[in-house]
């Protein structure tokens, strides 16, 4: 029971139930062949897809902000690799670069934007979001003259970013994924960054009170967002041989779906990445497992908008039990007990007083 | 009163935003071993001023001395790394996250090298679960629990002891003894004490008079951001230092208005004033 509470307690928790929920009404209810499911890449590929982005996305969303513009990040990386390495036929390299370069750029822009001025990074990001379709879909006709631009990659472009494995349809981009996640993990769980990422999201005051170098943060937060965005493009268009202008309008959704499936708090201060990628991955599932039904594929979006609502509603409920976890309850807590402990690494060692209170309290005064 | 250097000092300062001025030609000295006292009605300038001490605000004019060398400190981590530890009135803790995380956040134990610096949660949940211990909160035995599961004054305790641990040369508390209970306030009161002797300069806010006397060696008052006072402990009665801290007015003459407000009204307080 203790155990299953410790885990319920964990950031992870509700995504991980709404995928055994959404995995059991497709094959319980819907009649979806398990087997053919997992067999298939088509989920895989598109959980891929969104959850390069969803990663930094949600790190945002805990240090408390958003950033909708990744929906024109991922067209615009797309077509400056295909503008730059297709149309212009300059060597792949630069057109990679390029795709990351135009991320890295937006990014400063909206970072900057956001701890300059007081604007809401909703808004911020709304304008660049807007903004950057117009840069886009002008740019490319002012280049090439037409909104779609075709590119062939040569091999070693390929094989690291648009292949496909296995020899069947799994795309590369789902190593990166994983790649990215456990980089993710480390920075989110493990690493200090981490500490201020939470504690930006818990409380952008104190945090800065506290030295964190709160704006530096949030910019490069911002780039992380964009940035990948634009490689998420650039690989498509390395895969797929071409770019259009148009797309990524869904993306916005689906990615802030998966990440507040994933356990984060839209406020944030609170989240984790295996919660992300969890999310992420049970999106996908909603998104492409509706292929494998006789279900009208319409009606996927009424189960990604049922399963939002019931995963925030878990999400709410698990982090009130987090909360209200009962103190000193566990009891190989004990052994950590704090007075055993050397206090040779302490700068200023109080003394617990024994003295009874009335001996020095305020009341002598 | 003594000619040692005093650890802090501040020379003049200054400090608007924009077109206000809430800081006005402020000097003060803080010496080893000394508490001192910074009264002030509400909006006096006190937490204004302290943090400008601590990194957050930089001054609009004047100037920051430290052990003799003037100072200035362009963030809050460059007053920290100075040994100037702030607990801000309000906040300090992040509900979602541990108590081990929340005691070091921005300043957190790393074990391991390189890009693979990873956070010591052990090292972090065991020095803050003892921290919060030596407050008194006994209760928390556990460095991974979330801080939102926390009473008020427990979270207000683990922000002290957050300070003290890391207040190397100066410990600053904004109303730290605020949300506390009669015992807990005391265990602040008792820390105070113990920093002063062990040759910490301590800058104190507080709203309550027996706080103030019960640890303060020198007082300033706050009004309207300038100082209206500066004393050592003994040269005023604690009445005179309640009507410096109600903004200059009489404590007594407030109370007798109300009373006789209540007199002839039923024993209905009079309406707030405007
Ligand atoms: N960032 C700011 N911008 C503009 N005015 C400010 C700012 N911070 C504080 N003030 C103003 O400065 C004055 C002093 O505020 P401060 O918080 O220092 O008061 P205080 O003495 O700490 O009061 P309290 O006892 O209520 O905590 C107030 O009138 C406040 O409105
Ligand atoms: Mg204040």
């Amino acid at each position: 029971m203790d155990m299953i509470s410790n885990l319920l307690r964990r950031p992870a928790a509700a995504s991980v139930l709404s995928l055994v929920g959404v995995l059991a009404f497709y094959i319980l209810i819907a009649g979806v062949d398990f087997g053919k499911l997992m067999g298939a890449a088509s989920w895989v590929n598109y959980a891929a897809r969104i959850g390069i982005v969803a990663l930094p996305v949600g790190l945002l969303m805990i240090s408390g902000e958003i950033d909708i513009s990744i929906g024109a990040m991922i067209p615009a990386g797309a077509m400056t690799t295909a503008i730059i390495s297709g149309h212009y036929e300059l060597p792949i390299i630069f057109g990679i670069l390029g795709a990351l370069a135009i991320g890295v750029i937006v990014g400063t822009i909206n970072g900057v934007l956001a701890v300059r001025t007081n604007v809401p990074t909703l808004i911020v990001t709304l304008a660049t979001l807007v903004g950057m379709q117009g840069v886009v879909l002008a740019g490319s006709k002012l280049l090439t003259g037409s909104a779609s631009v075709p590119l062939t990659a040569p091999d070693w472009a390929k094989t690291v970013f648009g292949q496909l494995m296995f020899g069947g349809s799994h795309q590369v981009v789902i190593v990166w994924w994983v790649f990215f996640a456990v980089i993710f993990w480390f920075v989110l769980h493990q690493s200090r960054y981490g500490n201020w990422i939470f504690a930006m999201g818990g409380d952008k005051e104190s945090a800065r009170n506290a030295g964190i170098p709160v704006n530096r943060m949030t910019i490069l937060l911002f780039i992380l967002t964009a940035t990948s965005a634009s490689f998420v493009g650039m690989c498509h268009a390395i895969l797929f041989n071409s770019a259009q202008v148009s797309g990524g309008m869904h993306d916005i959704f689906n990615i802030i779906v998966s990440v507040v499936v994933g356990g984060v708090l839209l406020t944030g201060g609170f989240g984790s990445v295996p919660g992300i990628f969890v999310g992420s991955l049970t999106f996908a599932i909603v998104n492409k497992g509706i292929d494998f039904t006789a279900i009208d594929r319409n009606w996927s979006n009424l189960i990604i908008g049922v399963m939002l609502l019931v995963a925030v509603a878990m999400n709410e409920s698990l982090r009130k039990l987090a909360l209200s976890a009962a103190i000193g309850k566990r009891g190989k807590q004990k052994q950590d007990a704090p007075m055993s402990a050397a206090s040779g690494e302490q700068r200023l060692p109080v003394p617990h007083s024994r003295r009874v209170e009335r001996n020095e309290g305020p009341t002598d005064v | 009163m003594s000619d040692k250097t005093p650890v802090l000092e501040m020379r003049g300062l200054d400090k608007s935003f924009g077109p206000i001025d809430v800081l006005h030609d402020i000097s003060l000295k803080v010496h080893e071993g000394e508490v001192l006292c910074l009264l002030g009605d509400n909006g006096a300038g006190k937490s204004t001023l302290i943090k400008t001490l601590s990194g957050v605000y930089q001054p609009t004019r004047g100037e920051m001395w430290m052990d003799g060398k003037p100072v200035s400190f362009a963030n809050p981590r460059e007053a920290q790394n100075m040994g100037i530890a702030t607990l801000h009135q309000f906040g300090g803790t992040y509900p979602l996250m541990s108590i081990g995380r929340n005691f070091f956040a921005g300043v957190e134990p790393t074990k391991g090298f390189g890009p693979f610096k990873a956070f010591d949660r052990a090292k972090a949940n065991r020095i803050a679960v003892e921290e919060v211990q030596k407050m008194g909160i006994t209760r928390i035995t556990d460095g991974d629990r979330l801080v939102g599961g926390l009473s008020g004054g427990e979270r207000q305790s683990l922000a002290i002891a957050r300070a003290v641990y890391f207040g190397a040369r100066v410990l600053i508390l904004d109303e730290p003894t605020a949300a506390l209970g009669v015992k807990q306030a005391a265990h602040v009161l008792r820390i105070v004490k113990e920093a002063k002797r062990r040759g910490l300069a301590v800058i104190f806010i507080t709203h309550q008079v027996m706080h103030a006397m019960a640890v303060g060696d020198h007082f300033a008052v706050l009004i309207r951001g300038a100082i209206a006072a500066d004393f050592r402990k003994g040269e005023r009665t604690r009445e005179e230092i309640a009507d410096l801290m109600a903004g200059g007015e009489s404590m007594a003459d407030l109370e007798a208005n109300i009373e006789g407000y209540m007199e002839t009204h039923d024993g209905h307080p009079p309406p707030p004033a405007h």
